[in-house]
């Protein structure tokens, strides 16, 4: 052992930590641009619970942009399609507390599709460009349709109409698409002991 | 004697059967009106290939498969399609769904039919599709299509073919009687499965409680490969997957088909239709079901046909209406509560049950959950109910699918239990129908967004190709420009300058470039568009000034017009 080491412990154990921690700092900063992940993560995590309706309801061009805004510490009550379940899976992702959604940007509303009513179209193909998933079909001077399966009820096609010919019709429930409902949510109380009702529940 | 398993849980609920079970099969004949619903089975509706009006013959094809997982329908009696519409169906929604409406003749006229001679000779995907043509789908209450589940998945060999006897719910004999007064055909049945399969045993289990449906059973089987298992009676061993465990000691596992572990279960009911429709080439057109219940005068057992309405059915059964507070299809534990008396019987209908209002109580009020555990003891597929409701209270679906909520068979033992009297199964129904409609939307939602990235990036690609454009144009402009400057060759401009006056020159020449018209003609036609004009002002009431103005200009127009002519008279004369 070098007598130095013994004199100069301070020195010893500073030398000792640096030339652990160079190579390991060396290491951690390769690793970092070598594996470097592409995109961002949470923001794709995000971006698959929004409802890709795109319908820029939020304030921002889209579903991805306002994931990325989310990512960004945006807040995550602004998606109207979305509803309460979203707001409730987003906070649940971020781990946040979640919040009514944010009426600026407009309410909760029942799934509509886009309707055009045919046989007034007159062909302008205004409404085909601001749909944001392709579902208008048509060309110029050509009337047009919605391929309701594909579309996302987003509304943005119906500014656009200059003749005022598409309508959004809420989509009534059906055979196909009805399913049993969680039994109703009663007072415990009201039905077993009278007594023990709120002055609310009293009064009902 | 072979040894037979128990399955975890399971209760014993008071069995009612007996009352059904006084008199033999009858049969509840041809009703004026039948009304079939596209939809009777698991998978796509069926396509109607009639039309209204159409004269139909007994057992002939009135809808096609609308897919693979998915049977035809055949008409039930001979009479008129007279019409296809929504009509009420036998469904808990109480939604109407897309019927075909027959008007029975009463006459019974039979369509052709042609049996399989000896079905031994044939491959058993032969027999496969002639089972699927006789629009058989599992009779046990599920209403999968027959033929789908006996194809299996392709290269897996059937192990144990288990026939399904047990009939664990209260008040259903459907098949009880039915093992009872036709064993034979239910062996032949059997025998054509086992010649499809070619399983290593064959298996028949049913339950202790059903003495004379063991001893036929054992008369008809006798001499055969089919062993009649029997074993204690309890709620739900008539589960496929409790069957299995009851019979093999093998379990199902999570989310997997018997298939799995080289296991098919078939109804008795099925091989019944299976036997009829390869040996006689009948599809299935009518079935067993029950009748019974309190407000029945007579509870008994019918071969019903297909589309029966139920109130046909329930008059002959002799129903009191103002004891009966409500129709339930199937039995009191999984059955549903049927809004109408008009919804058909369906392939499925296995019971209608007809209560009075102290035979089945509406259930007391829920109160809280006290974690007693009752129904984790009782859950046949060991899960933990309680903790299920938890989490469905809280729509926790990540949860509930950790607790296997899809294992649950919806059996309602949970509920049965309750000493808190909690609509358990109501819950996990609820939770189950919102998960899947949860992956319905985010599947939908992934295709919304591959189609708003797809449009994003053909926008982009046409941006880019008209900046390419763009640039191309200016380069080439640049270029043109820049040899221009070098006076290699001759400057545009002045080219341009160069054609224009070549073309006026040859214009005077005497040679028009583009008069096709004639000056006289253009003339006449100004003069006709003045006057047209001047008509409307007058007509309008203008004012005065410019009536004016447009006479002049008119009169102008006749004079330079006359002139013309008169050139061209000149012209044409020298």
């Amino acid at each position: 052992m070098p007598s130095w080491i013994a004199e100069y412990p301070l020195l010893a154990a500073l030398l000792a930590l640096v030339g652990l921690g160079a190579p390991f700092g060396a290491l951690l900063g390769f690793a970092a641009v070598r594996f470097r992940t592409e995109g961002n993560p949470i923001a794709d995590e995000i971006n698959a619970i929004l409802p890709q309706t795109q319908c820029g309801q939020c304030g921002f061009p889209g579903c991805r942009p306002y994931a990325e805004a989310i990512a960004g510490g945006e807040a995550i009550n602004k998606c109207p399609p979305g509803g309460e379940s979203t707001i409730q899976a987003l906070a649940d992702l971020l781990d946040v507390e979640a919040p009514p959604l944010d009426e600026e940007h407009g309410e909760e509303k029942v799934k509509a599709v886009a309707y055009i009513r045919e046989d007034e179209c007159i062909g302008c193909t205004k409404c085909i460009q601001a749909c944001p998933v392709d579902a208008i079909l048509g060309a110029a001077k050509q009337m047009h349709t919605v391929i309701a399966s594909e579309c996302t009820g987003c509304d943005l096609c119906v500014e656009p109409c200059p003749v005022d010919c598409i309508d959004m019709i809420p989509q009534p429930e059906s055979l196909q698409t009805w399913h049993w409902q969680m039994p109703a949510q009663r007072s415990n109380n009201l039905e077993i002991i009278a007594t023990d009702a709120t002055p609310a529940e009293r009064a009902a | 004697m072979r040894r037979v398993h128990d399955f975890h849980g399971g209760i014993h609920p008071a069995e009612n059967k007996h009352q059904s079970l006084q008199q033999p099969i009858r049969n509840a004949g041809i009703p004026p009106q039948l009304i079939l619903p596209l939809s009777q089975h698991i998978g796509a509706p069926a396509r109607p290939v009639v039309a209204v009006g159409e004269q139909v013959l007994k057992g002939q094809l009135i809808a096609e498969p609308g897919g693979h997982v998915s049977v035809p329908l055949h008409a039930p009696t001979s009479g008129m399609v007279s019409a296809i519409e929504d009509r009420p169906i036998p469904h808990p929604s109480g939604f109407p769904a897309p019927c075909i409406v027959i008007d029975c003749d009463q006459e019974d006229r039979w369509a052709p039919l042609q049996g399989v001679a000896n079905y031994r000779d044939c491959e058993a995907t032969e027999l496969l599709e002639l089972i699927r043509a006789g629009g058989i789908a599992g009779m046990g209450g599920a209403g999968f299509p027959t033929a789908v589940k006996l194809a299996g998945k392709p290269g897996r060999a059937v192990k144990t073919l288990i026939i399904n006897g047990t009939e664990c719910e209260p008040y259903i004999t459907a098949d009880d009687s039915l093992m009872r007064e036709r064993a034979t055909d239910i062996v032949e049945g059997i025998a054509i499965l086992q010649h499809i399969l070619q399983p290593q045993e064959v298996l028949l289990g049913l339950e202790d409680n059903k003495p004379e449906a063991i001893a036929a059973l054992r008369a008809a089987t006798a001499g055969s490969t089919i062993e009649v298992v029997t074993f204690p009676t309890k709620y739900p061993s008539g589960g496929e997957k409790q069957l299995i465990e009851i019979l093999t000691g093998q379990q199902v596992p999570s989310g997997g088909l018997p298939g799995d572990i080289g296991i098919v279960c078939q109804n008795v009911g099925t091989a019944v239709a299976v036997r009829d429709a390869i040996c006689h080439g009948r599809p299935l057109l009518s079935r067993i079901t029950t009748v019974t219940g309190d407000a029945v005068e007579a509870p008994q057992n019918f071969e019903v046909l297909l589309g029966t309405p139920m109130q046909y059915l329930l008059e002959l059964a002799g129903l009191h209406p103002e004891r009966c507070k409500r129709l339930v299809m199937g039995g009191p534990m999984m059955g549903f509560t049927v809004t109408t008396v008009q919804a058909p019987i369906v392939k499925t209908t296995n019971c209608i049950l007809a209560p009075t209002a102290a035979e089945l109580p509406p259930p007391p009020p829920a109160q809280p959950c006290i974690r007693c555990g009752l129904c984790a003891e009782a859950c046949p597929a060991s899960l933990l109910p309680q903790q299920l409701f938890w989490f469905a209270q809280g729509k926790e679906f990540e949860k509930l699918e950790q607790h296997k909520l899809f294992d649950c068979i919806e059996c309602g033992a949970c509920s049965w239990v309750c000493p808190s009297h909690i609509p358990l199964v109501q819950y996990y129904r609820a939770s189950k129908a919102d998960i899947l409609e949860q992956r319905r939307e985010h599947a939908k939602s992934e295709q919304a967004r591959q189609r708003f990235e797809a449009r994003q990036v053909r926008l982009a690609q046409e941006e880019e190709e008209r900046e390419a454009k763009r640039a191309a144009r200016k380069a080439a402009a640049e270029k043109r420009a820049e040899l221009a400057a070098q006076g290699d060759a001759e400057d545009p401009i002045q080219a341009a300058i160069e054609r224009a006056k070549a073309k006026k020159a040859a214009q005077q020449d005497g040679q028009p470039v583009a008069a096709s018209v004639s000056p006289e003609a253009a003339l006449r036609q100004k003069l006709a568009k003045a006057e047209q004009r001047l008509a409307q002002s007058v007509a309008s009431g203008e004012d005065a000034k410019i009536v004016s103005a447009l006479e002049a200009s008119v009169e102008r127009l006749k004079g330079k017009l006359a002139e013309a002519e008169s050139a061209a008279t000149e012209s044409g004369a020298t």
